[in-house]
């Protein structure tokens, strides 16, 4: 291994700066003349905007719908039969569907300035009943979010197994109804877009905090009507994305919008307020399940329906149906078993849309299906460790297709979970469960397994029928006339420190020093087009094409090599960041120099393609590697208060090829976190007509230092047999596994009170209603 | 999220402070460590005309202390007392308290006084002076007066501090070496406001003993009689908790009543652990 190729624990390149305050995020970005915006949002849920009325003297510096005339709405299709688009207007125009949508934007010098201007607005709606919950949304009488639809779906799909047959031989049948609640996913940098014209590329150039900066010229090109050469994006620093900024947002086109007409820079910087009510909607799952087993707990078939609440919109380009589609086809994790029928509904509400969330539906159905493994272990009577031992697919069966045509590719799923129940030392809970605890808590031990199919290619997103399907990925790579290397690539790094990672596949195959790389990222004027960073894809895609691109210019290199040292070009070693043959050595300087400035010392037949190069990547499979994890959790439940404390947290992970495992790290705690959030604290309800109740901070509770132990972490790597190097995909798993581990170790923490929790987030609340619950009914029962 | 437009004012003196307010008629807001009225202000929730800082007098940072009591200065931050750079009169309770408001963050700027005056029903130091029964003392236009603690709250972010007074300082009678105190609240996570806190104060010596409930929506419950009765018995075995809570809170949810419930009883076992 090179000190500083793959595998490597080299310090991040990114991190400089931002550990000296000195990144450069759209709120940090001066202009002279910049105006910056504040939208004016609906209170209300649903209804018909009978007027909008902007204060006398001041309509120059308020844009609503009717000034907006030449913009398309947001429309994100899917070619998936039965699918209802929905058209999802940048200022809402006829309808409100949900509080928070924008109806004006006001223009001041001061972000002060614009609210106050907000607040002159007189806007008179006409208020509908709203459409909340979204088992209640299916019903045939249900309020219309959208006039001209027949009913509230934007899409059912079915998956149909022989259930019927086997549910009259299965020996066990465990029935469990599962709800997850609406979340809010939280980067620390909200949502920002900076726009202005320069008059001298004749281009809109819009700075925007985005995970996809060239499907976002794209989709501003489609709903503005200029041409994509007319428009340039250059993502600035991003401060986390989570999937909240890969798509196009209402305000991005109106700050764009305002930029190309008035050729005056304007900004928007979303607010946390704005972000908890009218921004980032995830993870609002119900499922009625029912699992058959044999008596040894032995998985024999599922049967589910998945309601998804998906809010008002479908949003471009992933569009409404993207968490219902993955629900549907994720929820067999990992677990080998041959009748699966599944029924998936995507539920127009008057809540904000969805936008996809580390692990898309993934969290969800991991809890789903681990809170069943749970279930059937209890009702069979054996450790839930045991039963979802035998359930794993195993490492010999591999590459093995599940139920749903998932082709898992690789990896050891039973050693993930025997290595993370060591870490936790599950024995020994089991052996401290048969003592009373001192202070009266429950102690309970929980497990989660998950396979998260990763960087999934062109034929898996074409059958999702969305608008944008990713293919060959590109990156470009130039020596420069000093020796140095410089990387572009168009995806874009929003936290997960590609710029070091990508820097890392180059030195690897160039064997060039680390400092001497520099990496470009995401400006549509200089980067190949990418539809960017999402899906766990950007080390496996980007870090294949950087590979690709990198070998390219190793053999030019070697071949100017070859020709100055007076060797054979496979003679050419690239060694201690140098190029040798022989006994003599060049440096990276020497050759740029040659090809650049001394063009008289090539030789002959050298590639007049020089020193630059783009190279695409695909993996060898579309079906995507397919990383998987075990995570455990050791949980002291107070049966008096409800609250929960997590006195020990593992996880193992397989991302086959470790570039950095600092950042395999990272990212896996990171997400842990996350999803210890889902699990525990994090919650966006709403009341029945539609009112958000968490609108600051103080109401929606995210995870902090204080409620988490130091989590263990181990890996496996097993190489994928499909993508450059064996990397498999890592940025979203950590998010995924943490409610089932949890919630389940909370039930096996009160299994000896009746209780059973199915609802997550798990709150003291909730616990506490179980626990009443559960004692109420004992005394109805001995009375 | 920004504050819609308001003058700001630093009063050289708490006197200035106080005529300065009262000539605001009532649009006039105080403001000190800010940890409360400032997002307040920026959620629009606050609309004050002018807003008079008096974070930095070092008048209202002071403390006087006797053989009775320790009077505490309104702007001594939360962390002057976590950090034991003021005097605990209380026998290492009002250290304790301290150390779980919020987060650090918090208790570097927040002040006791602005706690005390934003009167927010689950707020550590509205429940812990009312335990205490300490005395508020307020300078307005007409002058100087005190308030004992427990008429000071009202309800839910209401005091009977009037719209041009100030709270000056608060004065907590110093429990004695043989005083006992338990303080339990129970939060949804750690750093958030509680949704029950429990407390109880026995000093024999002052022959003083006080139960209260906390965070219940309007101001502190005093439980005297349960105190004594408690402090009596050196027990709280034979009484029943669940009633008395039931009786305090005829209409809370049943959640609501277990948690009030654990927390006054976890409060009791810290004194009386049998």
């Amino acid at each position: 291994m090179l000190d500083q190729g793959i595998g490597a624990r080299v310090l991040r390149k990114e991190d400089d700066r931002h550990l000296h305050g000195r990144g450069q995020f759209v709120g940090d970005l001066a202009m002279k003349g910049l105006k910056e915006v504040a939208f004016l949002r609906s209170n209300l849920a649903h209804g018909r905007i009978r007027t909008i009325s902007k204060p006398a003297g001041k309509e120059a510096l308020i844009v609503t719908a009717a000034d907006l005339k030449t913009i398309k709405p947001i429309f994100a299709d899917s070619s998936i039969p039965g699918f209802k688009a929905s058209n999802y207007p940048a200022l809402a125009t006829d309808k409100v569907r949900f509080v928070g949508e924008c109806l004006a934007a006001c223009i001041a010098d001061t972000r002060a300035a614009a609210e106050d201007l907000a607040e002159e607005i007189e806007v008179d709606i006409e208020e509908l009943p709203a459409v909340i919950d979204s088992l209640k949304a299916r019903a045939p009488d249900a309020p219309l979010v959208h006039d001209d639809w027949s009913d509230n779906l934007f899409l059912t799909t079915s998956v149909q197994g022989d259930i019927e047959t086997l549910a009259k031989t299965a020996p066990v049948k465990v029935t469990r109804e599962l709800r997850t609640g609406r979340q809010c996913m939280h980067p620390m940098e909200g949502k920002g877009v900076l726009a202005y014209w320069d008059f001298q590329a004749g281009q809109l150039v819009v700075y925007t905090s985005t995970q996809v900066p060239h499907m976002i010229r794209t989709g501003l090109s489609e709903t503005l009507g200029l041409e994509q050469r007319q428009i340039r994006v250059i993502p600035p620093d991003v401060g986390g994305g989570f999937g909240y900024k890969c798509v196009l947002q209402p305000e991005e086109i109106v700050i764009a919008w305002l930029a190309m007409t008035t050729k005056r820079p304007h900004r928007w910087v979303e607010d946390r307020r704005e972000h908890l009510t009218a921004g980032a909607n995830s993870r609002e799952h119900h499922y009625q399940i029912t699992a058959y087993a044999d008596n040894r707990g032995r998985l024999l078939g599922l049967d589910a329906e998945i309601t998804v609440s998906v809010g008002a919109y479908s949003v471009w380009p992933f569009t409404a149906c993207l968490e219902a589609a993955q629900a549907g086809g994720n929820l067999p994790g990992p677990y080998d078993f041959q009748v699966y029928r599944c029924k998936t509904f995507s539920v127009a509400t008057n809540k904000p849309p969805f936008t996809p969330y580390r692990g898309v539906a993934r969290p969800g159905v991991c809890f789903a299906i681990e809170l069943m493994m749970d279930a059937i272990a209890r009702e069979v009577g054996r450790d839930p460790m045991d039963v979802r031992a035998e359930n794993l697919v195993k490492s010999e069966q591999m590459p093995y297709n599940n139920v749903t045509g998932k082709h898992y590719d690789s990896g050891d799923y039973p050693a993930s979970l025997k290595q993370v129940s060591e870490l936790i030392d599950a024995q020994a809970i089991r052996t401290r469960q048969k003592t009373p605890e001192a202070d009266g808590r429950l102690i309970g031990v929980g497990f989660s397994t998950f396979t998260e199919q990763s960087a999934h290619g062109t034929k898996v997103f074409a059958s999702w029928g969305i608008p944008v399907v990713p293919g060959y990925e590109q990156a470009t790579v130039r020596l420069t006339p000093d020796g140095g290397l410089e990387i572009r690539a168009g995806i874009h790094t929003i936290g997960q420190g590609l710029e070091t990672t990508l820097s890392q596949v180059a030195v690897q195959e160039l064997g060039i020093d680390y400092d001497q790389v520099r990496v470009t990222l995401g400006d549509t004027a200089s980067t190949p087009y990418s539809t960017g960073a999402y899906a766990s894809r950007g080390m496996v895609m980007a870090g294949g094409a950087v590979s690709r691109a990198s070998q390219e210019l190793a053999r030019r290199i070697r071949r100017i090599a070859a020709h100055l040292l007076q060797c054979k070009d496979e003679d050419i070693r690239f060694e201690d960041r140098e190029i040798r043959a022989r006994g003599a050595s060049l440096s990276f300087a020497d050759i740029g120099r040659a090809w650049y400035l001394r063009p008289e010392q090539l030789p002959e037949d050298v590639n007049t393609m020089g020193m630059e190069v783009t190279e695409g990547y695909k993996p060898q499979v579309d079906t995507g590697v397919f990383t998987y994890a075990s995570h455990a959790a050791v949980v002291a439940v107070d049966p008096e208060t409800g609250i929960v404390e997590i006195l020990d947290y593992a996880a193992v992970d397989d991302c086959g090829r470790m570039v950095n495992p600092m950042i395999v790290e990272g990212q896996v705690l990171g997400g842990t976190v996350q999803g210890v959030g889902t699990a525990l604290f994090e919650e966006s309800p709403y009341d029945q007509a539609g009112q958000p109740l968490a609108s600051t901070l103080q109401d929606y509770t995210l995870p902090g230092a204080s409620d988490l132990p130091w989590i263990k972490l181990g890996h496996i790597e097993t190489l994928s047999p499909y993508s450059a190097h064996g990397i498999k995909g890592v940025g979203e798993g950590g998010a995924i596994a943490p409610p089932g581990a949890i919630v389940n170790a909370i039930n096996d923490a009160l299994k000896g009170h009746n209780v059973e929790i199915t609802q997550i987030p798990a709150t003291p609340e909730r616990i506490l209603s179980a626990i009443l619950a559960a004692e109420s009914q004992q005394k109805g029962a001995a009375s | 999220m920004k504050p819609a437009p308001f003058d700001y004012n630093k009063p050289a003196s708490l006197s200035l402070a106080v005529s300065q307010l009262s000539e605001t008629s009532g649009s006039g807001k105080i403001i000190a460590g800010g940890q409360s009225l400032g997002p307040m202000l920026n959620l629009r929730l606050a609309r004050p005309n002018s807003v008079f800082d008096i974070r930095q007098l070092e008048e209202l940072r002071g403390i006087q202390s006797d053989a009775d009591s320790v009077s505490y200065g309104a702007a001594i931050c939360h962390v002057d007392f976590e950090d034991g750079l003021v005097e605990d009169a209380t026998q290492g309770m009002m250290r304790h308290v301290a150390g779980g408001i919020a987060h650090r963050a918090v208790r570097n700027r927040g002040t006791i006084g602005g706690s005390l005056a934003h009167a927010d029903p689950a707020a550590d130091w509205v429940n812990t002076t009312v335990a205490l029964n300490a005395t508020f003392t307020v300078l307005g236009a007409t002058g100087r007066r005190t308030i004992a603690a427990p008429d000071f709250f009202l309800g839910a972010f209401t005091t009977s501090l009037n719209d041009d007074e100030v709270l000056e300082k608060i004065t907590i009678p110093r429990l004695s070496d043989e005083a006992a105190w338990g303080y339990y609240k129970i939060c949804r996570k750690k750093g958030e406001f509680a949704e029950a806190i429990g407390i109880l104060v026995v000093d024999p010596i002052r022959g003083y003993a006080r139960a209260v409930m906390g965070a219940v929506d309007a101001p502190p419950i005093v439980l005297d009689d349960l105190a004594r009765s408690i402090a009596e018995a050196g027990t709280a075995r034979d009484i029943n908790l669940d009633q008395v809570v039931q009786q305090a809170l005829p209409d809370a949810n049943p959640i609501s009543l277990r948690h009030h419930c654990v927390a006054l009883q976890r409060a009791i076992q810290q004194v009386y652990p049998s």
